[in-house]
């Protein structure tokens, strides 16, 4: 026998209220696991590893973080558009490496999915640094061809072959286009807002009825958007003009029937672009971003600047608000063991007063005391984070299911490296007490009561 | 082991802060493996004397030597060892942990002593006292006579030198009374353990070659004009 198997019968002794009291320990540490799996998963989620892109373009009216949210995240409506032209120009770019135009607003009618019309250079492209795409099907082909993340498919139970239709963005949000799209592919689970997502060929985008800006509102546009550079909206304009020439000509012989037809650049429209500037030059997307704030009605923004901003601000106090209730439950357990032991005290003082008789020091009989406040509170712990680990490891594919949050229950939080020696500190803290009062029990008065 | 108290007195502090004197003993003596027998009437100090030779009770005055060792001289936690080494002590009440079985109960004496137990020796003592059986039993499950059996057990796993017993059979069916004391008293014998047992029990007290009066050498209020040797 040791201290600790003397503890622990002494702890087998009051069955009830050495398991309420540990239940109780386990419940907030249960509860602090799963605070930090959900918040690890949506940090992970929001996190600058997630965007494999140095900068989103986008208009200057609506913030920065907005145009995070709708161009990468795709949880916020789409802000103002920005000339295809420009998507040109930053593609044209030698600080650019990639530019991925993206466009959109509309959602799909069956589950309200975002769609985004892209080109192939999106896929071809790292979704997350060092993480290609993995797509099953064929490449798009045709204007009304789509490719589905995995939640669109398992939500909508879609595949290969299934056809949808979408319905019009904006403020009216009813209207649904007649256009008929068709699933060619489906992308493997990425943990990002890409399962999401509903992609579709950036021409078939502009081919859809209605998705094209009056001419004179385009020119509009055009001219407050190149006011500072006459060269590029002297060419945008030409362009306009033809296509202004070209539909008057349609007009007059109109038969009644709508005519497709190529839209030309100035015309078109990207709601942002996702751009990576060449590896190993640091400054090029700083240098590219103070020129777009100076030059264009445009602005560059670091998404992860962006959603650090928005960790801190909000998703931080969320959690630190969390963590603070679940300390504060571990801590209320603590009393509680306190109050547990320290009423026990008073009928332990004979039994107390034998061990001392027998030849127990005051130190041995202050060790089995605060051995068993260690036992309530570590034991409860980690009886807490086995069963936290088990909820997150039990719920992942519910959660994944209902919000596509990725939960990795294994991973360990660095703030649970440092729970259990919290709580072996606390243990201590209310152990102490207690094992003072065994400590200073006087040997004959204990025998003789 | 011999055990020898001199000019010992001990008083305890009544509520109103007088001192209450208690023992007063100008000499008591026994020597190795002796056994005694002191019988005194209840309140009459055999408890504290007990206690002041066992090292619970520190002697307000006077020596307490055991084999040579003044035992209130010894820092606490010495004087712990030496008790859990060498001092075997047999309760009135028993004193069993409610919670620990028979085996665990005479373990637990191991377990302040040395640190670690001897669980052969501890089912060999329960087995002298006719409990092998029983060693799993807990101390609520037993009869009184078999608690104070466990407890004789207990008092014996340090292979003490000096077995201090309180009123061991007070509180035992006359059956079992015979039972526990020859017990003892063989125990003892068998290890030539010195034996110090008190009593207000005359019949109990007859049945060894040495009874001493507590009365009569014990002088709270004086020294006694008596020394027991």
């Amino acid at each position: 026998m040791n201290l600790v198997a003397i503890a622990w019968k002494s702890i087998c002794q009051r069955g009830l209220a050495s398991c309420l009291t540990g239940v109780s320990v386990a419940l907030g540490v249960m509860l602090m696991v799963v605070v930090l799996v959900i918040s690890g998963a949506v940090r992970s989620a929001f996190n600058q590893n997630t965007i494999a892109y140095d900068l989103v373009v986008g208009h200057q009216r609506g913030g920065e973080l907005a145009l995070v949210l709708s161009a990468v995240y795709r949880v916020q409506p789409a802000s103002e558009n920005l000339p295809y032209l420009y998507y040109k120009q930053l593609q044209e770019d030698r600080r650019v490496v990639s530019a991925v135009p993206m466009a959109f607003g509309d959602v799909t009618q069956e589950g309200h999915f975002p769609l985004v019309g892209t080109t192939a250079e999106y896929f071809e492209n790292d979704y997350t640094p060092g993480k290609k795409f993995l797509v099953r099907g064929n490449q798009i082909t045709g204007h009304f061809d789509a490719i589905i993340g995995s939640e669109v498919a398992r939500k909508n139970n879609w595949d290969i072959g299934s056809q949808f239709q979408i319905i019009h963005g904006g403020a009216d949000g009813t209207h649904v286009h007649h256009e008929m799209f068709t699933v060619v592919s489906v992308i493997k689970q990425t943990g990002t807002p890409n399962d999401r997502t509903v992609f579709v060929n950036i021409e078939g985008f502009y081919a859809i009825e209605g998705h094209e800006t009056p001419l004179n509102e385009v020119e509009d546009r055009l001219k407050k958007f190149y006011a500072s550079d006459p060269e590029r909206l002297e060419f945008a304009l030409k362009q306009i003009e033809e296509a202004k020439k070209h539909a008057a000509d349609e007009g007059s012989h109109d038969d009644g029937h709508h005519h497709h037809h190529e839209t030309p650049d100035a015309a078109k429209e990207v709601t942002a672009v996702l751009v990576r500037t060449r590896p190993d030059h640091h400054f090029d997307a700083i240098n590219l971003s103070a020129e777009l704030k100076e030059g264009y009605q445009a602005m560059a923004v670091n998404p992860m600047n962006s959603i650090r901003k928005l960790m801190t601000d909000v998703l931080g106090n969320i959690e630190m608000g969390l963590l603070i209730l679940t300390a504060m439950i571990i801590l209320v357990s603590g009393i509680s063991i306190f109050v547990s032991i320290y009423n026990s005290m008073s009928d332990r003082k004979r039994e107390i007063g034998i061990m001392r008789a027998l030849g127990a020091r005051r130190g041995s009989v202050f060790g089995i005391v605060l051995t068993e406040s260690i036992v309530l509170c570590v034991g409860g712990g980690i009886v807490g984070w086995l069963v936290g680990h088990g909820l997150a490891i039990a719920a992942a594919p519910t959660v994944v299911e209902r919000t596509g949050l990725l939960l990795d229950p294994w991973t360990l939080d660095p703030m649970e490296l440092i729970l259990f020696p919290v709580l072996l500190g606390l243990a201590a803290i209310v152990g102490f007490l207690p094992a003072m009062t065994a400590y200073r029990t006087d040997v004959a008065d204990a025998l003789a009561g | 082991m011999s055990l020898l108290l001199e000019n010992v007195k001990k008083s305890y502090r009544e509520p109103n802060g007088k001192p209450l004197p208690v023992l007063g003993i100008e000499r008591y003596e026994l020597t190795q493996g002796e056994q005694a027998a002191l019988v005194g009437s209840s309140g009459g100090g055999k408890t504290t004397l007990l206690n002041v030779v066992a090292g619970i009770l520190t002697p307000d005055s006077g020596k307490v030597t055991i084999s040579g060792t003044e035992i209130a001289q010894l820092p606490e936690v010495v004087r712990d060892r030496f008790r859990a080494e060498k001092i075997g002590f047999v309760f009135q009440t028993f004193n069993l942990l409610p919670g620990f079985t028979a085996l665990e109960n005479v373990l637990l004496g191991m377990t302040f002593s040395r640190g670690k137990t001897d669980r052969g020796f501890a089912e060999s003592l329960l087995d002298r006292v006719g409990l092998g059986g029983r060693r799993h039993h807990l101390p609520g499950r037993m009869s009184v006579g078999e608690q104070q059996r466990v407890s004789v057990a207990r008092s014996l796993a340090n292979r003490p030198a000096l077995l201090l017993a309180d009123e061991p059979t007070a509180n035992v069916d006359p059956a079992n009374q015979d039972l526990i004391l020859n017990l003892i008293r063989d125990t003892c014998h068998e290890n030539k353990v010195t034996l110090l047992m008190v009593t207000h029990d005359m019949d109990v007290a007859g049945k060894f070659d040495r009874v001493d009066r507590l009365q009569e050498f014990n002088r709270p209020d004086g020294v006694s004009q008596e020394s027991v040797a």
